[in-house]
């Protein structure tokens, strides 16, 4: 399977970036990369082994519901470029 | 829009997808607080923030509350959970993904009942899951800006998927209704849809009767009521039969309901729909759900609407009526089985509660909690009315105020000092009723000649002269016995 421009371009709309043509040619070239390696894994014979999710089997444990102190606003605001009133501000969405 | 003569050849097909707000104290995947109408960004910490190096932990509360409403549903519950990552870019999704469950939802089957209005009719359940809700976005407070808080980000939803069984919007609403009513007797959501604990978005096909095949399906979100609900389904299908009649084809689309047109409008088609790129949530291994888990949290279980209704009923003789606007809320449904516990007469426990107890909430605007009578002190009353001590009208019209208004004493207390305890002493009111009779004599004739009706007259005298003390069914047997007595004589 090869990789072609349009994959690229939607993936990078889904991911909300933009690239310029060699930006683009050199992404092409990179997924290529990527998709001949795993190419390379689906020659092996996998027959009979189930697929390894996760490493780690044992179960995770659990968080009692018990709520901890938040941040005061002003410091979750703190890396933000842009907020008003206690609010992140962000390019208008709608 | 066409006539309903032109609907009639065609049925919808409506399956409902809610979304459950549970009311833990903290997140979903974190120890953030959880909380409604709090200043923005006041409920965060790094985890909600999306911030990168944090790790997600599952909130036990999130699993149970799960529990509690598939075992409620009767759904098959999953042993082996896992975590998926759903991915899209929002600015109210700080992380870029929210985390769900994709193909291993911890509930499937089950189903919910629309209730003795429709039939008994059930709807079957596809799947119940755990996820988390994403922050708000504000548009409307600044012109060229939207405004993110991320309070909401991370509290923990169940996404409860029906099946396409739905034949109407009146349908939806009752299910809607009974949805709500079961998360809140099992206290894992406060159910109010106006402020987002419950959202409802809407799948809806039309096709000709008959036809087994599904017509092109449209998604209707935005629905803030119950009645918005029933209403875009209603919209819905007349706007697709009508599409279909004039040559035209449904287009799989996204809409939304704009309340205030009271119509449906195209959000996004299906060229422009969401790739989601689902794949394992690596930070979270999978939680298990074993049998002992199941069986404690089902021995907390309350008893649920349907089986009350069902007790009721069959046991207790009440109308379905009664039952049904009984067990609405819980805190009714159970302040009225400590009161029959306390006097053992289901159909007078449930009148005083569906008509004076309910009117004085309607009054005074406060729920049952806040009701000032106590369930034992209004037992003592219906056995003051019982007895005979207190007339039906005094115990209600005079003393159930008072103890309202906060007097403590015991009822017959109350009684004794207000002057209103019936009289029952025979011997003070077999002469009322001879004076009554002796008085009346011409009619003391027509009703020995046969004109029982007379019977009130006589009765009401012996009220009025007994300055409305009188024991009526006392009374009502001394006037006929003296009656009785001057035919002999």
């Amino acid at each position: 399977m090869r990789i072609e421009k349009e994959d690229v371009e939607k993936l990078a709309h889904l991911a909300r970036l933009e690239f310029t043509g060699a930006e683009l040619d050199a992404m092409v070239n990179d997924f290529d990369k990527m998709l001949g390696f795993v190419q390379r894994i689906q020659t092996l014979d996998l027959e009979g082994i189930e697929p390894l999710v996760y490493l780690n089997e044992e179960g995770q444990p659990l968080r009692e519901d018990r709520p901890s102190e938040p941040m005061e606003p002003a410091e979750a605001l703190r890396n933000s470029e842009n907020s008003d009133g206690g609010y992140f501000r962000v390019p208008r969405v709608l | 829009m066409s006539d309903s003569q032109d609907l009639s050849a065609f049925e919808p097909v409506i399956g409902l997808e809610v979304h459950i707000q549970l009311n833990t104290r903290s997140k979903a995947y974190s120890a953030d607080p959880a909380g409604y109408g709090e200043r923005p960004n006041s409920m965060v910490g790094p985890i909600s923030l999306g911030h990168p190096g944090t790790l997600p932990v599952v909130n036990r509360a999130v699993v149970e509350s799960a529990i509690r409403l598939g075992l409620a549903c009767g759904c098959t519950l999953r042993e082996r959970n896992e975590y998926a990552r759903k991915n899209y870019f929002y600015a109210d999704l700080p992380k870029g993904y929210q985390i769900t469950q994709h193909t291993t939802p911890i509930c499937t089957g089950g189903s919910i009942g629309l209730g003795a209005k429709h039939g008994g009719k059930r709807i079957a359940l596809t799947r119940i899951h755990m996820e988390e809700d994403a922050g708000k976005s504000l548009h409307d407070l600044d012109p060229f800006h939207t405004l993110v808080d991320l309070n909401r980000a991370g509290v923990p939803l169940l996404e409860m998927v029906s099946e396409p069984e739905f034949t109407s919007g009146e349908e939806a609403y009752a299910y809607l209704t009974e949805v709500r009513r079961l998360v809140r007797y099992l206290d894992i959501s406060d159910g109010n849809m106006e402020e987002g604990s419950l959202r409802c978005d809407v799948n809806i096909s039309v096709r000709p009767k008959g036809q087994s095949a599904f017509g092109t399906k449209v998604e209707v979100k935005n629905l803030n009521s119950f009645r918005h609900v029933q209403k875009a389904i209603e919209y819905e299908f007349e706007r697709q039969v009508t599409l279909i009649q004039s040559g035209g084809a449904v287009q799989q689309q996204t809409r939304t309901w704009d309340s205030v047109q009271g119509m449906t409008q195209v959000l996004r088609s299906k060229e422009e729909a969401h790739d989601y790129r689902y794949f394992p949530e690596p930070d979270l291994p999978p939680v298990y759900v074993g049998p002992g888990w199941i069986e404690q949290v089902r021995t907390q279980m309350p008893a649920l609407p349907e089986a009350r209704i069902e007790r009721y009923t069959v046991d207790w003789g009440l109308s379905p009526y009664d039952a049904s606007v009984l067990v609405e809320d819980k805190a009714m449904a159970d302040y009225f089985e400590h009161l029959v516990a306390l006097h053992n007469r289901p159909k007078a426990c449930a009148n005083v509660l569906n008509t004076q107890i309910r009117a004085y909430l309607n009054q005074n605007g406060v729920e049952l909690s806040e009701y000032p009578v106590v369930p034992e002190r209004l037992a003592a009353l219906l056995e003051c009315i019982e007895s005979g001590s207190l007339s039906h009208s005094a115990a209600f019209q005079k003393i159930l105020p008072l103890m309202e208004s906060g007097q403590t004493a015991h009822p017959l207390s109350i009684a004794e000092a207000e002057g209103l305890l019936q009289d029952r002493d025979e011997d003070r009111l077999r002469p009322i009723v001879l004076e009554v009779l002796e008085a009346y004599p011409a009619k003391v004739e027509e009703y020995l000649g046969g004109k029982k009706g007379l019977l009130g007259l006589f009765m009401g005298e012996v009220m009025k002269r007994s300055g409305g003390k009188a024991d009526p069914q006392l009374s009502s047997r001394l006037v006929q016995e003296a009656l009785e007595a001057q035919r002999k004589s």
